[in-house]
């Protein structure tokens, strides 16, 4: 019991929140990408840059982008993660009728089809002390059946697509669906793969979360977005 | 391993010296062999010719530090090794499915990943047994026995694979795992993608073994090409994979304190366990390391103020760790749950060649580290870590004491890293060359094998995660446990999904 009590006063409380984070993340980490500010300045053709197809390897920094440690880019669309003039619009929170069903909580079921693990390793993240999504309402289940929507990692193998659209059936009305890393999002390492099929149309995509695995502070500020808690 | 040639841990040797023997022959020698204390580390199928397979063995004795390696050409169907050589089952499963190469008398052939075959020779038709929907299940019968089926997709969030157990009551009478839901063809991309995404592709085989797949990757490659990486670059690559398995035996410590209920340990595991990727993070950019390794050494430096700041963030975790180590192994509750549960035999770690912590805490001695010694570790030898009882104690135990010995290392080398640069050049492959690479990843044994083509191209790029090995070892342990017990004993080995999927 002492030893308990002792353990846990040593243990610093350590909760972050999105809004403060970048402070906390080191010089060197790669997050949303931009165009490079001398290409800004002159007038010359900005680069299109597509978030989503990007796996966020120090080689994709080239002479006209660059990253920043900024690590908010979650959005509604797919088409939002193509940046064509190096702006970003971040994603919109859910319509009021939406929100409304939703209350503050919000429940999903994790369907990993044809991942490295890697990004469930950061959801799992999500649930530690640290980023604790739990006090924001959010939080993993069991079963579809139990849920608000699911989230989708990987790229959708050819042995994972009957059971992520059983999956996604079995999920009640209305429902969100959250694509997180890119390899949900384009294939990313694994794009030219034969057994990569990719989210398949009959599943609509609300969220988009991009990286490779996307920092869990990326995916908390993509779903308070997406609840409104954040804008 | 009279048949074999002697190779050594990433060496390159010419293709044509390597011995082709008959298939009875290798069938005898690996029987032989394997029942000596010797152990497959990979046997594959690549095509010789437009209707012939070439398939490689590569075996280890650790105890020596010996690696050998022997061919055999075989037709569309050969006699089935693994009737003589328990070892070489998964093998030559993977092998029926990848090439479609038939094993005759070796029992009921059931796929492994179920896919078409990719790497069969030219003028084979694609019948091989990878019908996504039929596989055949063993059922045991009799009155009362009923069936348990989990997955693909689980209660966790976790990776996807199905489980078929069959139980009387809680107790579990057998246990039968179909992989293959994470398959994305990895090694057909490694072998037709360009160098830097390969490495990319090598970071991706499995998430949480970033820097033990592309170290190993990197190595066959640099190996290849004459590449000598610097004495800093070495450490820098002993380092980061030392932080992995610090990040991975924290958390999963913590996780099996989460499946017995024990939820103090579970929350400062889990925070621990985020600052030795935050660690991984400060020097690479990414939570898990990407982007570190590259071939000819690494893409980042670790600076002198940089690698100050690690010892002191290493330091501090110890200190933290300490106390909730004690606490999590002296509470009887725990204690209790962890005892006796999921034991593997020392026996089945000889005879399926499993590797990684789950030998080690069988008292079989095996590390790529300690037995097959390469870069930094040459110089920095870290003491095998062991236990003797085979279960899920055991297992926490040895996890333990790797993390006691992980952050000595780590402190010992960022305070004393060697002058020099980070990263040399990598310049074009020798022609008609195979190696074997491999790294101690914190699963265990990671072999990444490559050969090249005439004109220097990789021809054939084959990865073995330490979980091909170790799969048969969880559902080995689970008869005669509760299907209650099924979550802890399964998070104590932790395998990975993908990596065994590709």
């Amino acid at each position: 019991m002492f030893d308990l009590l002792r353990a846990r006063l040593r243990q610093t409380p350590a909760p972050v929140t999105p809004r403060d984070s970048e402070a906390g993340l080191p010089d060197r980490f790669r997050g949303r990408l931009v165009p490079a500010s001398e290409t800004a300045e002159s007038n010359r053709r900005l680069p299109v840059i597509d978030l989503g197809a990007s796996v966020f390897a120090p080689e994709e920094a080239t002479a006209d982008r660059h990253f920043t440690r900024d690590h908010r880019m979650a959005t509604r669309t797919r088409q939002a993660l193509v940046l064509e003039n190096g702006e970003m619009e971040l994603a919109q929170a859910l319509d009021a009728r939406m929100r409304s069903l939703l209350g503050r909580s919000l429940r999903l079921r994790s369907v990993a089809a044809g991942s490295c693990g890697g990004c469930e390793a950061e959801l799992t993240a999500l649930g530690n002390v640290v980023f604790d999504m739990a006090r924001f309402g959010v939080q993993f289940v069991a079963s579809p059946r139990h849920a608000d929507g699911i989230v989708v990692t990987g790229v959708v193998s050819a042995n994972m697509r009957e059971a992520l659209e059983k999956t996604y059936e079995a999920t009640p009305d209305p429902r969100i669906v959250i694509a997180v890393g890119a390899c949900a999002i384009s294939g990313g390492a694994f794009q030219g793969s034969a057994q990569v099929t990719g989210i398949p149309e009959s599943i609509p995509v609300d969220l988009w979360i991009p990286g490779c695995p996307p920092h869990p502070l990326t995916v908390l500020d993509g779903l308070l977005r997406l609840l409104g808690r954040l804008d | 391993m009279t048949a074999f040639m002697q190779v050594a841990n990433r060496r390159c040797v010419r293709l044509a010296d390597i011995p082709v023997l008959g298939v009875d022959e290798l069938t005898a020698a690996l029987e032989h062999d394997t029942l000596d204390g010797v152990r497959i580390v990979a046997l594959f199928g690549m095509p010789e010719t437009p209707r012939t397979l070439r398939l490689m063995a590569i075996v280890a004795r650790d105890d020596a530090g010996a690696l050998g390696v022997a061919s055999v050409v075989v037709g569309r169907e050969y006699p089935s090794i693994s009737s003589r050589c328990r070892q070489a089952a998964r093998f030559e499963r993977e092998i029926a499915e990848q090439c479609g190469a038939i094993p005759v008398g070796g029992g009921v052939l059931k796929p492994l990943r179920r896919h078409a075959p990719d790497h069969a020779p030219a003028e084979w038709a694609d019948d091989g047994p990878h019908d996504r929907d039929a596989y055949p299940f063993d059922d045991v019968k009799g009155e009362e026995v009923h069936e348990v089926a989990v997955g693909p997709v689980h209660a966790g969030v976790i990776e996807p694979g199905h489980f078929r157990f069959q139980a009387h009551g809680e107790e579990v009478f057998a246990l039968e795992i179909m992989l293959g839901y994470q398959h994305r063809g990895v090694e057909r991309l490694l072998e037709s993608s360009d160098r830097l995404r390969a490495v990319l592709l090598a970071e991706s085989v499995a998430g949480d073994t970033v820097i033990g797949h592309a170290s190993a990757a990197c190595g066959a490659i640099e190996a290849l090409a004459r590449s000598r990486k610097t004495p800093r670059a070495q450490a820098i690559r002993g380092v980061a994979l030392e932080l992995e398995r610090l990040a991975n035996h924290v958390g999963d410590l913590g996780a099996m304190a989460g499946d017995v209920a024990f939820h103090p340990a579970a929350a400062y595991l889990g925070k621990l366990r985020g600052e030795c990727l935050n660690m991984l993070m400060t020097i690479s950019g990414n939570r898990y390391g990407r982007g570190l390794i590259r071939l000819g050494g690494a893409a980042f430096d670790i600076p002198g103020d940089m690698a100050a700041e690690i010892a002191r963030r290493v330091e501090r975790l110890r200190d933290d760790l300490a106390p909730v180590l004690q606490l999590l192994f002296d509470t009887a509750s725990v204690q209790s749950r962890f005892d006796g549960v999921g034991v593997v035999r020392p026996e089945d770690v000889t005879t399926h060649g499993f590797v990684g912590p789950v030998a080690r805490s069988c008292a079989v001695t095996r590390d790529v580290r300690h037995d097959f010694a390469y870069g930094v570790y040459r110089f920095a030898q870290i003491p095998v870590a062991q236990a003797w009882a085979g279960d899920v104690l055991a297992r926490a135990l040895v996890r333990r004491l790797e993390i006691e010995r992980s952050i000595e290392f780590v402190i010992e080398q960022v305070s004393s890293l060697p002058r020099g640069d980070v990263r040399v050049d990598c310049a074009a492959l020798r022609p008609s060359e195979i190696v074997v690479a491999m790294e101690e990843g914190w699963r265990g044994e990671i072999a990444h094998v490559v050969v090249t083509d005439a004109d220097g191209h990789v021809r054939r790029h084959k990865v073995v995660d330490p979980s091909f090995h170790n799969w048969p070892a969880l559902a080995g342990a689970m008869p005669g446990n509760q299907i209650s017990d099924f979550p802890l004993c399964n998070k104590s080995f932790n395998l990975s999904y993908a990596g065994h999927d590709l």
